[in-house]
């Protein structure tokens, strides 16, 4: 156990060392100016530019930004679903897959885009090497583009000073792919061919070993990189990370690990670089931080008790259904809390296997709104709603009308950062009900009682929340399961996104505010205590019912031996 | 007004407020507040379920939907009783200001002059641009300037305030408000606004709440609050679908039935603050009146609570405004003792504030005094010809007055100028002093020192603004020593000196483009432009009619320190909004606790492991639980009128203080209340 907190420590000490560096690079990128690689970069991205036509110094408002994101994704989930529908009719296609079928294809496609990653299909039975590698890796890297790009136009917004623009969406997507995660993504890629991931094209092999067994091939490195560094978490094989071809060593564990969170972590300080107040930046990842060494604490104790059902049969020590043993309770505990509160959804251990409070922690991850580092840009942007609203209530317990970062928090404000937190909350709870009440919602559950209630609460928590993990218990992969969580990725991904962007438009009207002795500072503690409190309640208030009749109730029966 | 007196009007009050409480109930009128609407909805569909299960019977006890039906009414009678209580006190004020304003004649003049004919017309009839002619013992008809002549006039009817004040053509006090009275001496008035326009009837509007706008912050604020209550619509429909699904895996027990459903939906909805966000709003305004100050705008008294620098004019606010006597300096070869003393002869008769400060500074200072007026003495006015006063006892003239025309009235008489008197007039009035030379006979004695005299307190109310994040920043006519000076004495952090209208434009112009929220005080015509670019501009009811169609707050006691009133109530009222909304939130917690198990108890028995209150009957413990949601309105809405306590302090500090209060509170209050409520109905159950 001490080993085990000591691995944590050193993880999140390394953690913290990189996010300034990386951090500072990004704002590099993201301000247009040089950086160590722009000699090698720079005529590519002009390249980019003069072949789409696009003038990398127009300035955006925020309607434009906004139909040039959501263009971009329609033409991205035209491409993937064609493609996904296709297949069978294109090359680098060795084990003869069919087409996806039309409500399959239409579930992954808008999955890929929206950084879900939720995955219905069965990689290494249903898509071809083509499939992965031009469907979805690429979408993998656009829609992580997006997020950032989205955060992005929201710093411009709190940072610029009574202004109409935002950026240029196209500049933003084009220099985040290029600058920030293909190079992290060629050297990750490598780091894990040399660990043992595979990366190929052959055929499927047949191993004689007692009985025959085929062993799946493919480009798996490539694709695992991105997977990682843009938060997206779909697995190249259904096993997703315990497949030893995805995540063969200890040292492939801990850096996978590592990689989903660098991204969200470093982008608190860009931008505190970006607002000019990295003090705000530091106060925010420290709040993340603290929340998640908090619940991911719950989740290491839980996954280390026992259930004493099972201790009166004279059986002892822990509990490690679902762990993956070849990297401990520690190595599956720091995968399993830090996947599902960035917004990857990779899993190396089965968290439908957990102990209640175990799988429990994972859900409340996915359902604080993604506040907790969240997916690459869209974690902050959440945070940044979340934010405001704590601002809001703060500003009005001192007696004035309420500032963050010196821009006036109004009616406008209100609106969007309540769209963008209480959405995904919205979808969940009537998705569920949904899927609670009827026959084609309910005949997905292999497990009945609480369990099969989590199980359907998590799918939509999953979703929503553009995550991906999932309490593998249900079959997913049915027509209703398909359609409603095409929407719920649709609606959870898209409706924030577009009321970030108009925030960041409204915010970068406004007049700054320098900060007086009367304004409330936002980056010590007594306000981060409040806002946790806030993210804490908000969620609470929510899904104290579900989460009452679901996990905590199982934990209840599973003690008194039910 | 003595105790029964009062005690029979706060009953009259309470009466029509529990009246205007049940008409409000029309939902026409709730839909300003959809939250209580949405309670009002629950109301009636446990209603309208509690009159079917009489009639058809129902596995869950009658009495329990009717007790939840009949607390849930009294939810939104005490939301409405909140702001129609909150509605009277300015509705009563109202009142009173509406007699002032009927039947008034008005001698409209055919042209501006006392000599020329008018005809008597109903004031309602008057234009603006009209002349009217005001004699004494007239109400005056309507909002104007004085153009011609001096009067005295009454304006207690809007004021509250009986002494007369003066009205004179020109200068900063000549504008005159509708329903006011003249009490000597006559005037000619030009009608400055149409009816329906004048200030009494903007007055009457915002008192009555008639025209009481939703601020912005007000607007956001219930953003918020509708979110959430949308949230928990879904919360309660999911709790539904998660008790079908829990019978299904379970095996037994019953499905939630809607009373529950709509009882958990009350209880989680932010009422306690919907109901008492409009009371808030409104008390703020009318403890704002009860200053006497009007806010011609609810959002001005919001922006004072962020109000970053303060304009004020020196005089009258920072100084009293009145010179007193603080030193006697000789001339010539004279002493000090011989310079009081003429000094205090000079003013024996003298009534201005100035005269009776020398007598009180000679008394004080020189121990020299008169207990009674010497036999023949002749008092010698002021006059603006001679530019003295003084008084004549036998044969020996005492005068005083400026230097000038001191100089001129001693070289006509073939007195003599000592040589170091111009020294002594120069130094004063460098220091921001003014000199008032004393003379006896044809010989020039000394020179009495009159000085602004800082305001006892201003400095201690400056140093709390520079704690609450305020700059003071004085504005004066003065000459740039003289205001420093004095700027130093009073402790403002800057000011602004031989200011004309434009400089003070320019000045609030200045800090807005830094961002800054200016707040500004002002009487004068030349104050008008910059009271109409600053965010909180209070004119004084004694100012020009320019100044206070300028301002957004006017201040009827002309008093300019009523600024820092202002500021503490807009930040009150904000505070309360946010205290109650924070208070509101943290119930919910343990309204959970109650609510969650008493409602599943049927299907999962488990799950009683939630039910940390150990209330023992679900049914009780739901009905509890709604009647403290209820009682907590009324509990709360003194809280509201009066507004939340406040002291200046550091932002951070004033934050945690409220959390801990109001957000600690709000968490365990509900704990302890439900208990409570539930232990007193057990006794009848």
């Amino acid at each position: 156990m001490l080993l085990d907190i000591l691995q944590f420590l050193i993880f999140f000490a390394l953690l913290t060392l990189c996010v300034k560096p990386l951090g500072l690079y990004m704002t590099k990128v993201f301000q247009g100016e040089k950086t160590s690689i722009s000699k090698i970069i720079s005529p590519i991205e002009l390249l980019v530019y003069r072949l789409s036509f696009v003038d990398p110094d127009n300035q955006m408002e925020w309607k434009e930004y906004a139909i040039s994101m959501l263009l971009f994704n329609l033409m991205g989930f035209i491409f993937l679903f064609l493609l996904l529908l296709t297949q069978q009719l294109l090359p680098l296609n060795p084990e003869h897959f069919q087409g996806f079928s039309f409500d399959i294809a239409l579930n992954s496609a808008i999955s890929f885009i929206t950084n879900t990653n939720w995955q219905a299909y069965s990689g290494e039975s249903s898509a071809s090497y083509l499939t992965q590698m031009l469907g979805f890796a690429v979408q993998n890297f656009l829609s992580a583009a997006t997020g950032i790009a989205i955060l992005v136009a929201l710093i411009r917004g709190f940072a610029s000073r009574e202004s109409k623009v935002i950026g240029n969406f196209w500049v933003d997507i084009t220099r985040t792919t290029f600058y920030i995660l293909l190079p992290l993504s060629i050297i990750f890629a490598i780091f894990l061919i040399s660990q043992g991931v595979i990366q190929n094209f052959n055929n499927y092999q047949i191993v004689h070993f007692i009985s025959s067994q085929i062993i799946p091939m493919g480009p798996v490195a490539s694709q695992e990189a991105i997977k990682f560094i843009g938060t997206n978490g779909g697995g190249f094989f259904n096993a997703n990370s315990s497949h030893p071809y995805e995540n063969p060593t200890p040292l492939t564990n801990i850096l996978e690990t590592f990689m989903m969170i660098l991204i969200p972590a470093s982008l608190t300080y860009t931008f505190g670089r970006m607002q000019k107040n990295t003090k705000q930046g530091w106060a925010i990842y420290f709040t993340m931080l603290f929340l998640l060494i908090s619940f991911m604490g719950i989740q290491y104790w839980a996954n280390i008790s026992s259930n004493h059902i099972v201790s009166l049969l004279g059986i002892s020590g822990h509990y490690i259904e679902g762990q993956e043993i070849r990297f401990g309770v520690a190595g599956s505990t720091l995968f399993s809390s830090i996947t599902t509160a960035t917004g990857c959804g990779a899993v190396n251990a089965m968290l439908d296997s957990l102990l209640p409070i175990g799988s429990m922690i994972s859900m409340i991850f996915i359902l604080s709104g993604e506040a907790i580092f969240g997916g690459v840009g869209s974690g902050l942007y959440t945070m940044f709603a979340f934010i405001i609203i704590a601002v809001f209530v703060a500003g009005l317990m001192i007696g004035r009308t309420p500032e963050f970062l010196g821009k006036k928090i109004e009616v406008k404000e209100m609106w969007m950062s309540i769209i963008i937190v209480l959405t995904s909350g919205i979808l969940i709870l009537i998705f569920t009900s949904i899927a609670l009440t009827t026959k084609e919602g309910l005949s997905s559950i292999l497990n009945p009682g609480p369990h099969g209630l989590s199980e359907i609460l998590y799918a939509y928590a999953s979703t929503a929340n553009n995550n991906g993990s999932a309490l593998a218990g249900l079959n997913a992969n049915t027509l209703f399961y398909n359609i409603t969580t095409s929407i719920t990725m649709l609606v959870g991904r898209y409706v924030p996104a577009v009321a970030v962007i108009y925030m960041a438009g409204s915010l970068a009207g406004k007049k700054y505010i320098p900060p007086s002795v009367g304004t409330l500072p936002t980056n010590r503690v007594p306000f981060i205590i409040w806002l946790m409190l806030i993210i804490i309640i908000v969620g609470a208030l929510t899904f104290f019912s579900a989460l009452a009749l679901g996990p905590f109730l199982e934990n209840i029966l599973m003690q008194r031996g039910f | 007004m003595s105790a029964k007196k009062s005690d029979l009007y706060s009953i009259e009050i309470f009466k029509t407020s529990l009246i205007n409480s049940l008409k409000k109930l029309n939902p026409k009128e709730l839909i300003s507040n959809p939250v209580m609407l949405s309670v009002e909805i629950g109301s009636i569909l446990t209603t309208l379920e509690f009159i079917r299960q009489i009639i058809f019977g129902s596995s869950i006890p009658i009495w329990f939907t009717g007790w939840v039906s009949i607390w849930l009414w009294f939810t939104v009678i005490f939301s409405n009783f909140a702001e129609a209580f909150s509605e009277s006190r300015g509705k009563a004020r109202a009142e009173s200001l509406k007699k002032s304003k009927t039947q008034i004649m008005a001698k409209k003049l055919e042209k501006a002059s006392f000599d020329s004919k008018f005809e008597v017309i109903p004031s309602t009839q008057l234009k603006k641009g009209d002349f009217i002619l005001v004699e004494q013992d007239d109400l005056i008809p309507g909002d104007g300037e004085v153009i011609s002549g001096a009067a005295l006039v009454n304006e207690s009817a809007v004021t509250g305030e009986s002494a007369p004040v003066v009205r004179e053509a020109g200068g900063d006090r000549s504008a005159v408000t509708g329903g006011t009275l003249v009490i000597s001496n006559n005037i000619i008035v030009k009608i400055t606004s149409n009816p329906g326009e004048t200030f009494l009837d903007r007055m009457i509007s915002m008192v009555e709440g008639a025209k009481r706008r939703k601020t912005p912050n007000e607007v956001a604020l219930e953003v918020l609050l509708i979110a959430l209550t949308l949230v928990f619509i879904f919360v309660v429909i999911n709790l539904k679908a998660l008790s079908i699904y829990s019978i299904n895996s379970s095996g037994h027990g019953s499905p939630i039935s809607l009373v529950i459903l709509v009882a958990l939906f009350v209880c989680l909805a932010p009422t306690t603050i919907a109901a008492l966000l409009p009371a808030i709003g409104i008390a703020g305004m009318d403890r704002l009146f009860r200053k006497n100050v009007v806010a011609l705008s609810g959002k001005a008294v919001e922006a004072a609570g962020d109000v970053n620098v303060l304009l004020l004019d020196k005089t009258g606010t920072i100084t009293l405004g009145n010179r007193q006597a603080v030193e006697f300096i000789p001339s010539g070869s004279h002493t000090k003792e011989e310079c009081a003393q003429i000094a205090l002869m000079s003013s024996l008769t003298d009534e201005t504030p100035e005269g009776r400060s020398i007598v009180v500074l000679a008394k004080e200072k020189y121990n020299l005094r008169f207990h009674e007026l010497p036999a023949n003495t002749e008092t010698i006015p002021f006059s603006a010809k001679t530019r003295m006063s003084g008084v004549n006892i036998d044969s020996h003239k005492y005068r005083k007055g400026s230097a000038d025309a001191i100089s001129e009235y001693i070289s006509q008489i073939g007195g003599k100028i000592p040589e170091n008197l111009e020294e002594i007039v120069m130094e004063i009035s460098k220091l921001g002093g003014t000199p008032l030379v004393v003379t006896y006979d044809n010989d020039i004695v000394g020179v009495i020192n009159l000085k602004d005299i800082l305001k006892t307190g201003i400095k201690e109310r400056f140093e709390q603004l520079r704690k609450m994040g305020i700059k003071t920043v004085m504005i004066t006519g003065d000459n740039p020593l003289t205001a420093a000076t004095i700027a130093a004495e009073a402790g403002v952090d800057d000011f602004l000196a031989q200011a004309k209208p434009e400089d003070k434009l320019r000045l609030v112009k200045e800090y807005q483009q830094q961002g800054l929220m200016v707040a500004m005080t002002g009487d004068g015509t030349n104050d008008a432009p910059a009271l109409a670019q600053a965010d909180v501009a209070v004119a004084m009811n004694t100012g020009t009619q320019a100044a206070r169609e300028a301002a957004n707050v006017i201040d009827l006691d002309s008093n300019p320190t009523k600024l820092l009133d202002i500021v503490d109530i807009g930040k009150q009222l904000l505070m309360t909004r946010g205290a109650l909304t924070t208070f509101s939130i943290s119930n919910d917690i343990a309204k959970y606790f109650v609510i969650i198990p008493a409602a599943v108890i049927s299907i999962y028995p488990q799950l009683n492991a939630l039910n940390i209150m150990q209330l023992a009957n679900p049914f009780l413990a739901i009905l509890s639980a709604v009647i403290f949601n209820a009682i907590v309105i009324p509990l709360l809405t003194p809280l509201a009128l009066r507004g939340v306590w406040y002291r200046p302090m550091k932002a951070e500090n004033l934050l945690i203080y409220n959390l801990l209060i109001y957000g600690g509170g709000g968490l365990i209050a509900p704990f302890i209340g439900i208990k409570l409520i539930y232990l007193a109905l057990s006794i009848f159950i």
